[in-house]
């Protein structure tokens, strides 16, 4: 078996505020190209790790690799090889479909012929040409998540962070948006994800469940399911996290 | 009847967000509404709690109408809005306190109704609503709607955005509050949330799909529906089954795939199709369909006008 790259590698973790530690000692390690479920309870501290690895926020101590670069000293190179999307924050309502797809191209540095090119291409294939100079803020949700999405690797990083990309959406939506995630894996991208829906637990090749600031369990999700007796991710989440 | 909804539309502008909508919830029931964002829950809350007032159609809670009778229907009713509706710079029981008192009644009058959603946060009482975890502010939210001892509780996506562990836990508060004889309307775009109501009205752009039970089979269904599960993932497998002439439709789900058959014979087909992969770890079988499952079908059932809609706007 070929030694896996390790496209995020993260030793002893620690974050703290004040006397709060929102992190504590975290060490796992991401594979190029797999699907990583960062699963937890709110509150669990996903989100204070999350932006540690986006390089948003400094750790208090731990060592942090994140494509290859170091997140204390190296922060806007990280930046520059990651995507982010979220439910919360991805597109801007005021500006038409093209114009977010150019100004987060222009962003990241890209090229203006590179960025008409794949402009193209990307709206072709979501199948959106037609509403290509309608404002975000009148394009279904669905619709929005997609572009979201497709925006979020549309400069092809090495990772795209997912914080609860699916909330609110229909669940015939919802699928269709995993096989995207599935497709970007497939161009060798590494897909770091939260949620709150349990059966999208099931889609990632691995699931690390957070509980108070600990991961409390790291493997695949049949792994999972074995080492807990479970049925599905759910009962896994609820033995774990309800302690 | 607790609550009659009769044929109510409303339009924002152009935007039809009501359509015809008509149901009746029974007395005690815990009646579960879902759909996705933009389907016109929270429009039909604003409607039931006297907030909105239709362009067609009644809308009566207990017998009180709710544009003639708001005053009665105001007193009868809980409402926990989608949006947070707590008072972030008060404390928590002074949120309550206040809200008992909106209502002409005490903390300690009604306390018996809410102990067990309140004794939950009560270690917090003095902190500032603002400063709670998601968790603990729909505890607190639900107390609040709880305090003046309503008759008719709507809730308003009290589950969404959190995480598995608290909407299990909500979920055991309105099952104890139902038990109390108190009539429960609560949306959630959560399928699984649904199997745990009496009975689920499925909403999508503005108009009623369907109403079932989740405990009962849908009553036409053919034996259509399958689940294929395999050692090595399904994924891989999701195109072939799609370009099967058999295959209606089909869905990852959690670790497996759900495949809709066009007709009964299908099943010949994919027998085949599953066998020429020779992967020994692969098991199919007929299953029911679950909420989530009947949603899609329905979904799919409107998709052909989806699509036009989708190109129109």
């Amino acid at each position: 078996m070929v030694q896996q790259e390790h496209i995020i590698e993260v030793k002893d973790l620690v974050k703290k505020f004040g006397s709060f530690t929102a992190n504590d000692r975290l060490s796992f390690h991401v594979e190029k190209g797999e699907i990583f479920g960062f699963l937890g309870a709110n509150g669990a501290g996903k989100t204070t790790a999350m932006r540690i690895l986006c390089g948003l926020s400094y750790p208090s101590s731990g060592e942090i690799m994140v494509a290859g670069h170091d997140v204390y000293r190296e922060r806007e190179k990280i930046k520059k090889k990651i995507g982010y999307m979220s439910q919360k924050f991805s597109l801007y309502e005021d500006l038409t479909v093209s114009e977010n797809i150019r100004l987060y191209a222009g962003i990241y540095g890209l090229r203006k012929k590179q960025i008409a090119t794949r402009e193209e291409q990307l709206l072709e294939r979501l199948g959106m040409l037609q509403i290509r100079d309608r404002f975000i803020s009148e394009i279904p949700l669905g619709w929005k998540q997609k572009l979201a999405f497709s925006v979020a690797i549309f400069h092809q990083p090495a990772i795209v962070f997912l914080d609860e990309p699916t909330g609110g959406v229909d669940p015939i939506t919802r699928r269709q948006f995993w096989e995207m995630i599935h497709d970007a894996t497939e161009e060798g991208i590494t897909v770091f994800v939260t949620t709150h829906y349990m059966d999208e637990a099931e889609y990632c090749d691995r699931v690390s469940i957070m509980v108070e600031g600990r991961i409390e369990a790291l493997d695949t999700p049949a792994a999972l399911k074995q080492q807990f007796e479970s049925e599905n991710m759910n009962e896994v989440f609820l033995k774990l996290a309800r302690k | 009847m607790s609550l009659i909804i009769d044929h109510i539309d409303k339009s924002f502008g152009a935007l039809k967000a009501l359509d015809q909508i008509d149901f009746e919830v029974r007395d005690g029931e815990l009646f579960g509404l879902i759909g996705p964002d933009g389907a016109g829950k929270s429009t039909l809350f604003r409607i039931m709690a006297s907030l909105l007032i239709p362009e067609a159609g009644r809308c009566t809670m207990h017998g009180y109408d709710v544009v003639k009778d708001y005053r009665e229907v105001r007193k009868i009713i809980g409402y926990m809005p989608g949006r947070f509706s707590l008072y972030m710079d008060l404390t928590v029981e002074e949120n309550l306190a206040f809200y008992a008192r909106v209502f002409g009644t005490t903390v300690t009058e009604n306390y018996d109704l809410i102990r067990d959603v309140y004794e939950q946060i009560a270690p917090f009482k003095k902190r500032l609503a603002g400063k709670l975890s998601g968790g603990m502010k729909q505890k607190l939210a639900l107390s609040c709607a709880l305090i003046h001892r309503p008759q008719i509780l709507l809730l308003d996506e009290p589950t969404t955005g959190v995480d598995a562990v608290s909407r299990r836990e909500f979920w055991e508060m309105l099952k104890g509050i139902q038990k109390q004889g108190i009539c429960t309307v609560v949306s959630t775009p959560y399928m699984d949330e649904a199997e745990m109501c009496d009975r689920v009205a499925m909403i999508q752009k503005g108009k009623l799909l369907d109403i079932s039970d989740p405990s009962r089979p849908a009553p036409e269904e053919a034996p259509l529906l399958y689940s294929l599960k395999s050692n090595k993932g399904v994924y891989a497998y999701l195109d072939q089954i799609r370009n099967m002439e058999a295959c209606k439709h089909a869905w990852l789900f959690g670790d497996q795939l759900h495949v809709t058959l066009r007709t009964e014979e299908g099943a010949v087909e994919m027998r085949a199709l599953i066998e020429s992969w020779g992967d020994p770890s692969i098991t199919w079988k007929a299953i029911r369909p679950s909420i989530e499952d009947r949603f899609m079908g329905l979904m799919e059932h409107g998709s052909e006008s989806q699509l036009t809609n989708g190109e129109q706007i």
